[in-house]
Formats: structure tokens, C-alpha cells, sequence
């Protein structure tokens, strides 16, 4: 199916090991300082750092991404800017992935919006608000510039379609744990096992789990469920805390062994 | 007549939303095309239209208005003699009756002016359904009455504080809720917006509108107007105007956008008139962005078409030249307002003052012997402190 596999796909398959990922918005709290974040992120022991594009309708997000998001954009932050922001961070450690809704990378042309992407060394991108049925043209370019495309699959989605986003998708699949938006949540969902392991059953490729991950509990229940967990709310709410995100990605990093 | 092609309207329209929601649209769509073809559900609707709602409403001949603006014909339909006070409720109900088909006892909306909140609400009274609404805080403020009928109705209206408190960010919220319980809870969408089958969906139950104004205006004139003006927020009253006119090629289609302190001053809601396309709320349509596909803040004086986007069925018919879209400013929206209650008796909503406007400006065009009708969407009770308090 692929001749090699990609780096967001070697990084993210678990070896034994949980791997995280960890998410964090691009101009949150500033400019200066997610420069700063997403530096030392990276050179964390993540597995991946996906670097939200802040969006004025974040549609799939609560409302601590949102606000980290409407913050971002208060300080000026443009897409220009968050693949600036990708090119000085992407050579420091974990592979980057963007994560960015639809309407920015249409505005930006996405066929630019994938060359940009791919030249400031970026592993692979997200959109959230593009389902598999709508992916072209976007896929095609961001494909073209050998970037990877992750699609998403939801305890909704329905068997047939689990077969047709694996397909799609490269790097690697991400699992949405919960029917919901991100954000914190106490307990992960009883029947997440059995999605992943529906997912997994189609694909090889490895699969992150993502959306209420928080806690050192909730990594270890992934721990030989997931092949990666991904952390996004709870990082972003220490960062718009002022708290250093470096604490409780160490705590996480240690239950993923 | 536009068919969509995999839920496109051309290139416009689509299903740009979250994996979760995939699943839940696709069975809206099958369950739609099957309501739509099975004559007790045909039956049941006509019922509650006609017995509920008020349908068919009537067709009125403003000859005071029409002197004034130098003796053309205008008529009205009179969407705001519906039950509730505008069109509205014609998508609310087939909504709810899908809802009850689908087995699900939650709905949910977004409402802007509070017109489709109130509609929701009422069906949702009706039906014996749970209802949740969400409404910012900025159109909560200036459509307070409406606030106070949903809560009468035993709805939950819940503020929206995020962005511009108005409809762009309640619609976002509504969505988030659906995300979130898509399992027990239909969405029912205000306009002729969101993901596919949405558009579709909202138009078919709209289409009732011109469906029996055209009827009446050539049962009551012999022939068809010279042009049909409806006003564009998202677009559903205009959609549900035009459908049934698409095919008469003389009949000019103008749609009205709020043209808030004038294009030009930027401070306005005219997406298909001053906007380019992308994607809000799951669909691909003109919209009023950034250059780096921001939604902008929009300004109108009626929170009704005060919306940064548009339905992508109007997309199409604004790039294949079908309809002609035009904006009014507030200023001239609110003078029509006064002049039509003075005139007729009659007290429009703010949304279709707009409208009224143009049909004074292109009833000049036309002289005496000019023929228009215009779709009346709602009535103005809910204006009345926004049109006392505009300067």
C-alpha cells in the first residue's frame, strides 16, 4: 500500500510505550512566548506537537481552545505567522503536525497552504471540519508536497466509513475518543477500546487517540489500546494559565511507560 | 430549478463539519427524501399548516404604498400573519415532524432576531419535545420580547458570550450542543444554511411560500409579476419566494441584503454583495472574511440578517446571474419600516423593510403598471424598540 513510512508514522507508533502528543495553539499566550512553548514542546519527548491555527469559528472546539484561539487572533496572529512559527520549531525534536480548519487554508489557496507548509518542515496537517467526502482539493496539495493528511474518526462513524477514512489518511488516524468537542473530561468513554479497535483493524497505520485526554489515568487505560494519546485542552489551559505545560507533560510522558 | 449534485449547489454548499456529525446528516438526508415521498407525512404537514400555522396566507394588494411610490402594484405576501409572526414556522414544523419520525425529544436551535427561536419553541411546546435555544447576548438584548416568549414556551434560552453575541456565534454554539448529543437531539437550523441537507431541507419546507404566492398572484392578476423581492439574512424566506419562480426567466428575482452603514463604510451583513466565498457553519459560501479567512464582524440593524454568511443555494443563483442581490441600509430599511405602517397598517419585522426599500426604488423604475411582489417575512412587533432608538 505505501512504500515508506512516513516520519509522523515512525514517531507515533507505540513500541511497547504509549506515545503522546501534545497540542498547543500557535500566538497563545503571544507571539513571542508559543514560539518559546512550542520550542520547548517539542524537545519534550513528545511523539508529535500539533500546532492549532487559530480560527475565528472554531466549530469542534470547547471553549478553552476557543479562547486560546480568539486570544491568538487579538494578538495578531496569521496563518503566514503559524507556519513561521512551524519552520522555527520544526527542527528541534518531535515532527509538527498543523491542525487548522478548512476556511484559513482555502483563504490561504491551498495549494500555497501545502508548498508553505512542506517548506517550513511540517510533518502533517489536520482539519478538523473536513470530512473525507469534502477533502479535495485540499488532500491532493497537501499529498503533492508529501506532507501527510489525517482524517478523523468519530464513535459515530458508522463501520463502512472507518474502512474509507483509514484509507485516506497518512501518518497516522486519529481516534476521537468521545461525541463531543475537545476539552477535559473526567472518565474516557467505556467503548473507546472497541473503536480503536475497529480502526485498528483496518489499518496499519499507527492510532492516536484524542478529545477528554487529560490525565495520567486516562494514559494509562490507552497504554496497549491506543498507539498514541493525544493532549490538547489541559496543556493549553496551563499555558493560558501561566503555569509551565513542561510539568504535566513530564507526568504524562512518565505514564506512558 | 437547481438540483444539487452531492449536496452542492454548483460549487457551493457541502458538508464541511466535524467526523461526528457525518453520520447524523447522512441520516437527516435519507430520512428527508423519504418523509418528502410518503403521503402521510405530506398530509400530516399540510394538517398542521393549515391548522397551525395559518396557510395559506393571503395575498395583499398595498395600493397606499403603491401610489406613493408613483402607482406601481405592489402586493405583499403575508408571511407575518403565520402563527408566531413570520415564515419561520414553516421550517419548524416539518423539522419537528421529522424529529418525532426520527424518535429523537431534544431540539435545539440558534435565533438571531428570536424569530426561529420562538418557532422552535412554539413546535416544540406543540409536539411535547425539550428545547434548548441559543441566542447572543448582543440580540438578546435588542429582541428581549422574544426572549421572554420562549421562556413562556418552557424553552432553555442559553446566552452565547463568545465572539459577537450574535447569530454567526449562537449558530456556532448550536452546532458545538449538536456535536456533543447528536444521539438524542435534531438540530433544527433557522435558514437555508449549514451542512448539507440543511439548504435543501429548509428550502423544500419554505418553497411553500412561493409556491402559493405565485398561484394567488396569477389567480388575482391574470399573469406573473415583473419582479419578486424578498430579503436575504441566511436567505430562507427568499429561497422559499424564488423557488417557485425560477423557471419564469421574465420574472426578475432580487434578493436584499442588509446593507447596515453602507457597504462601502464595511460596517454591514451583505455576504453575497460584499463577500467572497469559503466555509461557515459546514457550508461553502459567499461570506464576509478576512484575508486570512477570518470571520468579520457584521452590523446590521435587524439581528434577523445580521450574519456574516449566506445559504449556498443564493451563491449559485448570484454567480449564474438568476437573481439579482442588492443591499438597503438601515437608515433606509427603518424609514420603509415607518412608512409601511403608516401607509398600510401594517408594521413589517425590520428583515423585510429592507426588502420594502427596494421594492419603493425599483417601483419607481417601473412607473405606473409596474408589478411587484414582495414577501413579507414577518411582522414588527419585535422591532419596536430598535426603531424607536435608532437615531
Amino acid at each position: 500500500m505505501r512504500a515508506t513510512s512516513s516520519r509522523l508514522e515512525k514517531a507515533l507508533k507505540a513500541d511497547g510505550d504509549l506515545k503522546l502528543v501534545v497540542y498547543m495553539m500557535a500566538g497563545h499566550p503571544n507571539r513571542k512566548k508559543s514560539v518559546e512553548i512550542a520550542k520547548r514542546l517539542a524537545a519534550s519527548g513528545v511523539a508529535a506537537l500539533e500546532i492549532g491555527v487559530p480560527h475565528s469559528d472554531p466549530l469542534a472546539d470547547g471553549p478553552v481552545i476557543q479562547k486560546a484561539g480568539q486570544t491568538a487572533l487579538d494578538h495578531g496572529m496569521t496563518v503566514d505567522a503559524c507556519l513561521g512559527l512551524a519552520s522555527e520549531v520544526s527542527g528541534v525534536g518531535a515532527p509538527v503536525v498543523l491542525m487548522s480548519y478548512v476556511n484559513p487554508i482555502l483563504a490561504h489557496d491551498p495549494r500555497r497552504f501545502a508548498a508553505d507548509a512542506a517548506q517550513a518542515g511540517v510533518a502533517g496537517v489536520i482539519v478538523p471540519d473536513m470530512p473525507i467526502e469534502e477533502a479535495e482539493p485540499v488532500a491532493s496539495w497537501l499529498r503533492s508536497a508529501s506532507l501527510d493528511t489525517i482524517f478523523m474518526v468519530a464513535p459515530t462513524t458508522a463501520p463502512n466509513r472507518i474502512g474509507a477514512i483509514c484509507e485516506r489518511s497518512s501518518g497516522f488516524v486519529y481516534c476521537v475518543t468521545l461525541t463531543g468537542i475537545t476539552g477535559v473530561r473526567k472518565e474516557l468513554p467505556a467503548g473507546l477500546k472497541d473503536l480503536v479497535g475497529s480502526v485498528r483493524e483496518r489499518t496499519e497505520l499507527p492510532v492516536a487517540a484524542g478529545f477528554g485526554i487529560s490525565r495520567v489515568e486516562h494514559m494509562k487505560s490507552l497504554r496497549g489500546v491506543a498507539d498514541a494519546a493525544v493532549v490538547g485542552s489541559a496543556v493549553v489551559a496551563d499555558i493560558d494559565a501561566g503555569k509551565d505545560p513542561l510539568l504535566l507533560v513530564k507526568e504524562l510522558l512518565k505514564a506512558c511507560r | 430549478m437547481s438540483h444539487p449534485v452531492r449536496g452542492r449547489f454548483g460549487p457551493f454548499g457541502g458538508q464541511y463539519v466535524p467526523e461526528t456529525l457525518m453520520g447524523a446528516l447522512e441520516e437527516l438526508e435519507g430520512l428527508w427524501h423519504e418523509a418528502k415521498a410518503d403521503p402521510q407525512f405530506q398530509l400530516e404537514l399540510a394538517g398542521h399548516r393549515h391548522a397551525f400555522v395559518g396557510r395559506p396566507t393571503p395575498l395583499y394588494a398595498a395600493t397606499r404604498l403603491g401610489e406613493h411610490f408613483g402607482g406601481a402594484h405592489i402586493h405583499l405576501k403575508r408571511e407575518d400573519l403565520c402563527h408566531t409572526g413570520a415564515h419561520k414556522l414553516n421550517n419548524a414544523l416539518g423539522q419537528a415532524l421529522l424529529a418525532l419520525r426520527m424518535g429523537k425529544k431534544r431540539l435545539i436551535a440558534e435565533t438571531g432576531a428570536g424569530q426561529h427561536g420562538v418557532a422552535v419553541a412554539t413546535v416544540a411546546a406543540r409536539f411535547g419535545l425539550e428545547c434548548t435555544v441559543y441566542m447572543g447576548t448582543e440580540d438578546m438584548r435588542r429582541q428581549s420580547m422574544n426572549v421572554r416568549r420562549m421562556k413562556l414556551l418552557n424553552t432553555e434560552v442559553r446566552e452565547v458570550t463568545n465572539g459577537t453575541r450574535t447569530l454567526k456565534d449562537a449558530t456556532s454554539e448550536a452546532i458545538r450542543d449538536w456535536v456533543t448529543n447528536v444521539g438524542t437531539t435534531h438540530y433544527i437550523i433557522g435558514s437555508v444554511v449549514g451542512p448539507h441537507p440543511y439548504p435543501e431541507l429548509v428550502r423544500d419546507l419554505q418553497r411553500v411560500i412561493g409556491d402559493e404566492a405565485r398561484e394567488q398572484y396569477l389567480q388575482a392578476d391574470g399573469k406573473l409579476p415583473d419582479a419578486v423581492i424578498a430579503c436575504v439574512g441566511g436567505g430562507s424566506n427568499a429561497i422559499g419566494m424564488f423557488t417557485a419562480f425560477l423557471e419564469d426567466r421574465d420574472v426578475t428575482l432580487i434578493g436584499v441584503e442588509a446593507g447596515g452603514s453602507g457597504v462601502k463604510s464595511g460596517k454591514h451583513a451583505a455576504s453575497l454583495v460584499g463577500g467572497r466565498p469559503g466555509v461557515l457553519h459546514g457550508t461553502y459560501s459567499y461570506l464576509l472574511q478576512d484575508g486570512d479567512g477570518q470571520i468579520t464582524p457584521t452590523h446590521s440593524v435587524s439581528a434577523g440578517l445580521d450574519y456574516p454568511g449566506v445559504g449556498p443555494e443564493h451563491a449559485f443563483l448570484r454567480d449564474t446571474e438568476r437573481v439579482e442581490y442588492v443591499a438597503v441600509t438601515d437608515k433606509d430599511a427603518v424609514a420603509a419600516f415607518k412608512l409601511c405602517t403608516r401607509l398600510e397598517g401594517i408594521m413589517p419585522a425590520l428583515e423585510p423593510s429592507h426588502a420594502l426599500h427596494h421594492a419603493g426604488v425599483l417601483a419607481r423604475q417601473f412607473g405606473p403598471g409596474g408589478r411587484i411582489l414582495l414577501c413579507l417575512s414577518g411582522r414588527g412587533d419585535k422591532d419596536m424598540d430598535s426603531v424607536e432608538s435608532y437615531e
